[in-house]
């Protein structure tokens, strides 16, 4: 089939991903008409502050939005796509609780996002999740009322830094996970120990090896229980245990869902036509790891972002998406910066510095030896050595072996 | 033209001082500093691209 140009792109998802395609269809001399349809109230905005900053500080949700260029697009907010007919190439789209309407493309970008996931039974009052600066409004305000007692479900990123966040507010704060440490599903044991010294250093309670059977209260939450019997005394709750993509209104529509939106090397989606996708909600043949791979952190929506704009324009004979990107995370005073895409199993070789220190840069490695990625533990000044310099970054090919 | 970097915002992503390390480097805490405040003409290509990278965008040209 003849790859067409489009002239109607319709993006699903204003944050990063959606915000940084439509710059980058401007960029390589789109003139087509370009609607840009977020669920969400404003346009992209910083959302990895939401769980350090902003539950600190005053700012307004307005303060964090990001500067944007002229795009001369169609900005549809506070409006969601409810159904993809992708026979008929059109996306059904809703307005608050108006009628839906059909919007014609065909160029598609699904730029949707995660979701947080829920606890079920959870919805009792004071009981949180954190993925739209809603949320965080919401979780800011409980915080700041009575100093409340805290717990965290979950010991992922996100919930570490609430912690951590928590603990800066002066409240009591208990992190719970199943694992026998925080942060062990993404970086491994090695590194979930000195994440343990660092939260119980600066004196949040761990209550690792532990499962939730469920949260307890009337109107308002008063606990957490835990598997092994145990109450943790809490009036906010913080669950932190990850996030889904939020594809539920392609359900049915062609488009190949499995992990996200099922995408080729490029970011064209499998299934149908005209589609691409990028950011959290994209799982995609990753051309050098040879599996699907989703990944859901900021600087991987950037850049994904462009290449997806690039496949919407060029056809499936684009390029494809191959490039290490780095996830941070702030703990406390703490920094930690992972490059590339380490397994949990992988094992960490330090490279520099020291654990005991919470300074230090290491090496994960597979089961063959060969180098997965790059954990920096206050050790930012050295990053850009690590990811090798300019646009064409991966492991530096000293540690390619 | 004259350059400005937000500090507040800056999460050490090191795109910008890849691109353009005769401009942007790295403080001891991996924040973003200026080696120039007025950097010269021929660097702006590489600039413009930093200011579209940075995905905090916490780079402006003022011209
Ligand atoms: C609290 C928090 C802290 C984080 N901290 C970090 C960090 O320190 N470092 C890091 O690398 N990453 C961090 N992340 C992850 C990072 O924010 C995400 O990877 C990034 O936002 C992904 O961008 P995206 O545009 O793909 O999706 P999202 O930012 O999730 O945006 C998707 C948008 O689409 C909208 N949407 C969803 N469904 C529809 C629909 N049907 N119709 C219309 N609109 C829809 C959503 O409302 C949302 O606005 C954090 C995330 C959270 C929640
Ligand atoms: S690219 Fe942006 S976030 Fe990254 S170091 Fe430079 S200014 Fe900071």
């Amino acid at each position: 089939m003849v790859h067409r140009t489009p002239r109607r792109i319709t993006i699903v998802g204003a944050s990063i991903a959606g915000l940084r395609a439509a710059e980058s269809l401007r960029r390589r001399g789109y003139d087509g008409a370009l609607t840009l349809v977020g669920e969400e109230a404003i346009t992209a905005y910083q959302r990895p502050a939401l769980s350090k900053s902003y539950l600190t500080g005053d700012r307004q949700a307005s303060d964090l939005v990001l500067p944007r260029q002229d795009l001369d697009a169609d900005l549809r907010l506070s409006t969601r796509a409810v159904q993809l007919d992708t026979a008929a190439r059109q996306v059904w789209l809703r307005e608050d609780d108006g009628p839906p309407y059909p919007q014609p493309y065909d160029g598609l970008l699904i730029a949707c996002g995660t979701r947080a996931r829920r606890l079920p039974g959870g919805d009792l009052a004071g009981v949180h999740t954190l993925r739209t600066v809603a949320d965080a409004d919401a979780l800011r305000a409980d915080l700041r009322t009575g100093g409340p007692r805290v717990a965290i479900i979950g010991g992922g990123f996100i919930g570490q830094e609430v912690a951590a966040t928590a603990r800066g507010l002066g409240l009591d704060t208990t992190l719970i996970d199943p694992l026998p440490v925080p942060g062990a599903r993404a970086l491994g044991l090695r590194t979930g120990q000195v994440l343990a010294g660092l939260h119980t250093d600066h004196g949040t309670r761990l209550r690792m090896g532990c499962g939730v059977t469920g949260v307890e209260g009337g109107d308002r939450v008063t606990g957490v229980r835990l598997s092994d019997g145990g109450l943790v005394p809490a009036d906010v709750v913080v669950v932190g245990i990850g996030v889904e993509p939020a594809a539920d209104w392609l359900a049915g529509s062609g488009v190949l869902l499995d992990n996200g939106v099922r995408c080729r090397g490029n970011l064209a989606a499998y299934g149908a036509p005209g589609i691409a996708a990028a950011g959290d909600i994209a799982c995609w043949d990753h051309p050098r790891l040879g599996r699907p791979v989703r990944i859901e952190h900021w600087e991987n929506a950037v850049r994904q972002a462009d290449t997806a704009a690039g496949t919407l324009l060029d056809g499936v004979s684009a390029p494809a998406y191959d490039t290490t990107t780095m996830f941070w995370s702030n703990l406390y005073d703490s920094r930690v910066q992972v490059v590339g895409h380490p397994g949990p199993d992988d094992t960490l070789e330090i490279v520099e510095g020291d654990p005991k220190t919470r300074r230090f840069v290491g090496i994960y490695r597979n089961d063959t030896g060969g180098p997965t990625g790059v954990l920096l533990f206050n050790m930012a000044h050295r990053l850009a050595d690590y990811r090798g310099t300019g646009l064409d970054e991966g492991l530096p090919s000293s540690l390619a072996s | 033209m004259k350059i400005t970097v937000n500090t507040d915002v800056c999460i050490g992503a090191a795109m910008c001082t890849g691109l353009s390390p005769q401009v942007f480097t790295l403080d001891e805490e991996g924040i973003v500093s200026l080696r120039e405040t007025n950097p010269p003409e021929e660097l702006r290509a590489r600039i413009e691209q930093a200011v579209g990278f940075c995905p905090v965008a916490a780079i402006k040209i003022q011209d």
